[in-house]
């Protein structure tokens, strides 16, 4: 069984087992998703959520790429990209649900998941932020020497907020070891990206103002992700400055809560499900020779995972109002005056 | 007359208002969508894109180009989807729109109004929560209102939009869609700068505004019940304010609670009670309470109950100060 099977563009031959565990790991995030969304329909999630069910294989075919030390900076829609980097399933799903065992006490919720312990540095919910943020941590990755790679991920939307553009630029004058990831599912909230941006590759259109190589990639196909991460993270590991990578995706549900998304056309909506990253790398696999079951044992795992984080996010306790009053500054409190 | 929620008179004003050739309304999602919180419905099909504009995701340039507009000949009304992303734009409201008349020596006028909703209500925390009045107060040149019920939200608003200089209008969103009233068909305002005296006593006056008002007034209709006389101000109009309404009010009851949804410090109560003891000192008969929120992050939705005051907390402050 070898990668050379696969249909994919990409030059770089990806091992059985890689491959095996971002099936894994986009199962993981799809069947934790789907669960996150039955739970908020039973009132179960404080808040709201944004979900990235049909992009999981951008989050995966990064985190498969990435070293253990990488630095990710995602936004809102981070469930997935939090939880591949390695966080707790169960602290996730009960951060989710608001409650005291969650991975941030219960204060953050599905906008905020951040686990510093697996580089996972935080889920940004003001579009644009956390570009120059990256940038930042790539420089302090530079300059300490760790040889660690900053990974940004945002969506179309945030191409054109002028922390995109100041981040860019940034990154590539001082030549940042700094991935832009620009996931492109071609809807800001409601609005069609392609209604208010002056290009049509909202991102890799851009690239040439910073003196950068736009990359276009098929967000959707798991391997491309995969060997374009591996390289753009080796170029930016070598010293090479930033990249900037446009992946092309699509998110199959509405923007955040109940939002059904209805005004999307039909037959467009049908077309990104034909070419769910799921059942496509399912297919591949299999046509390359691996058994079935080896996939539905994998599939089982990740059911069974997301049912126990399940139980661990039900079973939680609420967090203790006076929590309220904690944390706010470094002596663990939140008092204003001496 | 015709009864409506807030967000429907606010979409009745903004319908007015784009009567006038003048007028544009500018924002993200506010044109096919109608706005996150749908506030626009229906003005997108009705005036068409030139006149109801979807914009990027750029708060910074949505302001700034309401601006350039405003000193150009046209009156803007921008829309902020949550308090927390006006953020990025408030290098624009600050540095610029706030100081242009000033700075050109009055040649310059930016009559724009910028909306923004605000406040707890949908419990999701921090950006999608948050009061930050007390940022637009501090600023010098631009006013601020903030209406409580569908009649001064559309009436405010228009004065806003007719208003030579700019206004933060805030919209609590919380009330939204849970209070319905009668409010005019044609055009009215209602005065920027006067507060609305909703009810008369003699004991101890409540002053709130926004969303607040809603547990100020059940906090009124409880201590009525028990026998204390409130006197309940709707401030709704935070710069300039209504010195005189509160201070006749104060030094005839002697007492006084302010509310705010805000952190505690150096907020709208701060001040209001600072301009209080300056003019009503020598007619108090206990100390000012204040009921706030807390100096802390605002919080997920369970946790949000426990930062936003309570009628509870009101009733209890307006007993301390009956008891002192
Ligand atoms: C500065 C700022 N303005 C507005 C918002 C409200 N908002 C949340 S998500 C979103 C759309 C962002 O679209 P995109 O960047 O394409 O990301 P996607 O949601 O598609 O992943 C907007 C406008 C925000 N979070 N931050
Ligand atoms: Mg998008």
């Amino acid at each position: 069984m070898t990668a050379g099977a696969d249909a994919s563009a990409d030059t770089v031959s990806i091992p059985l087992d890689k491959k095996l565990e971002m099936y894994r790991m986009m199962l993981d995030a799809r069947l934790f998703e789907e669960k996150a969304h039955k739970l908020f329909f039973e009132g179960l999630v404080k808040g709201t959520s944004h979900l990235a069910l049909g992009q999981e294989a951008v989050a995966a075919g990064f985190a498969a790429a990435m070293r253990s030390d990488d630095l990710t900076f995602c936004t809102y829609r981070g469930h997935t990209h939090t939880l591949l980097r390695g966080a707790d399933m169960g602290a996730l799903m009960a951060e989710l649900l608001g409650r005291g065992n969650g991975i941030c006490g219960g204060k953050g919720g599905s906008m905020h998941l951040t686990d510093v312990s697996v580089g996972a540095m935080g889920s940004y919910a003001i579009v644009g932020a956390h570009l120059p943020i990256a940038a930042g941590a790539a420089w302090a990755a530079q300059a300490r020497g760790t040889g660690q790679v900053s990974v940004v991920f945002f969506g179309d939307g945030a191409t054109n907020i002028g922390a995109f553009h100041e981040a860019l630029n940034l990154a590539a004058v001082w030549s940042l070891p700094v991935v832009f990831v620009c996931e492109n599912n071609l809807y800001m909230e409601y609005t069609p990206i392609g209604a208010v941006t002056a290009v049509p590759n909202p991102a890799a259109d851009r690239a040439g103002a910073y003196g950068l190589e736009g990359i276009i990639l098929d967000g959707n196909d798991v391997e491309a992700v995969y060997s374009t991460a591996t390289a753009a993270l080796e170029h930016a590991r070598a010293g090479g400055g930033p990249q900037l990578i446009e992946a092309k995706t699509y998110r199959h549900g509405g923007h955040s809560r109940a939002d059904p998304g209805t005004y999307r056309p039909d037959e467009e909506v049908q077309e990104w499900l034909d070419r769910d990253p799921i059942p496509a790398f399912r297919a591949r696999l299999e046509a390359a020779g691996v058994a079935a079951e080896t996939l539905d044992t994998i599939e089982a795992e990740s059911d069974a995972a997301v049912e126990a984080a399940t139980e661990v996010a039900r079973s939680g306790p609420f967090p203790d109002p006076a929590n309220l009053e904690t944390q706010v500054w470094a002596d663990g409190g939140s008092s204003w005056r001496n | 007359m015709t009864e409506r929620t807030v967000a429907q008179a606010l979409n009745a004003a903004l319908d007015e208002a784009l009567e006038a050739p003048d007028v544009v309304l500018l924002g993200e999602d506010v044109g096919v969508t109608g706005g996150v919180f749908r506030v626009s419905d229906g003005l997108f099909k009705k005036y068409g894109p030139d006149r109801v504009i979807d914009t990027p995701v750029a708060e910074s340039g949505i302001i700034g180009a309401a601006f350039g507009m405003a000193i150009a000949g046209l009156r803007p009304i921008a829309e902020i989807q949550f308090m927390g992303f006006s953020y990025p734009a408030v290098d624009q409201i600050i540095n610029h729109v706030g100081r242009i008349r000033n700075r050109s020596r009055h040649r310059f006028t930016a009559p724009m109004v910028i909306r923004i909703p605000y406040g707890g209500g949908i419990g999701a925390a921090e950006h999608h929560s948050e009061s930050a009045e007390a940022m637009f107060v501090h600023t010098p040149g631009v006013k601020v209102v903030v209406p409580s019920n569908p009649y001064d939200a559309k009436g405010l608003l228009l004065a806003a939009i007719d208003d030579p200089d700019p206004v933060v209008v805030l919209e609590p969103i919380r009330v939204y869609r849970s209070i319905k009233g009668d409010v005019p068909d044609g055009h009215y305002t209602v005065p920027i700068g006067l507060a609305a005296m909703e009810h008369e006593g003699r004991d101890v006056t409540i002053i709130a505004y926004g969303a607040m008002m809603k547990e100020a007034r059940a906090a009124a209709v409880q201590l009525e019940d028990d026998g204390v006389s409130v006197e309940l101000i709707d401030l709704r109009s935070l710069v300039p304010f209504d010195t005189e309404m509160m201070v006749d009010s104060v030094r005839k009851t002697g007492r006084a609670v302010v509310v705010q949804e805000a952190h505690r410090s150096a907020g709208m109560a701060s001040e209001i009670v600072a301009v209080l003891q300056e003019h009503a000192l020598y007619h108090l008969n206990a100390p000012i309470e204040r009921i706030t929120g807390w100096d802390v992050v605002i919080p997920l939705r369970r946790a949000e109950k426990h930062y936003l005051p309570t009628v509870d907390q009101i009733v209890a402050a307006a007993r301390r100060t009956l008891e002192a």
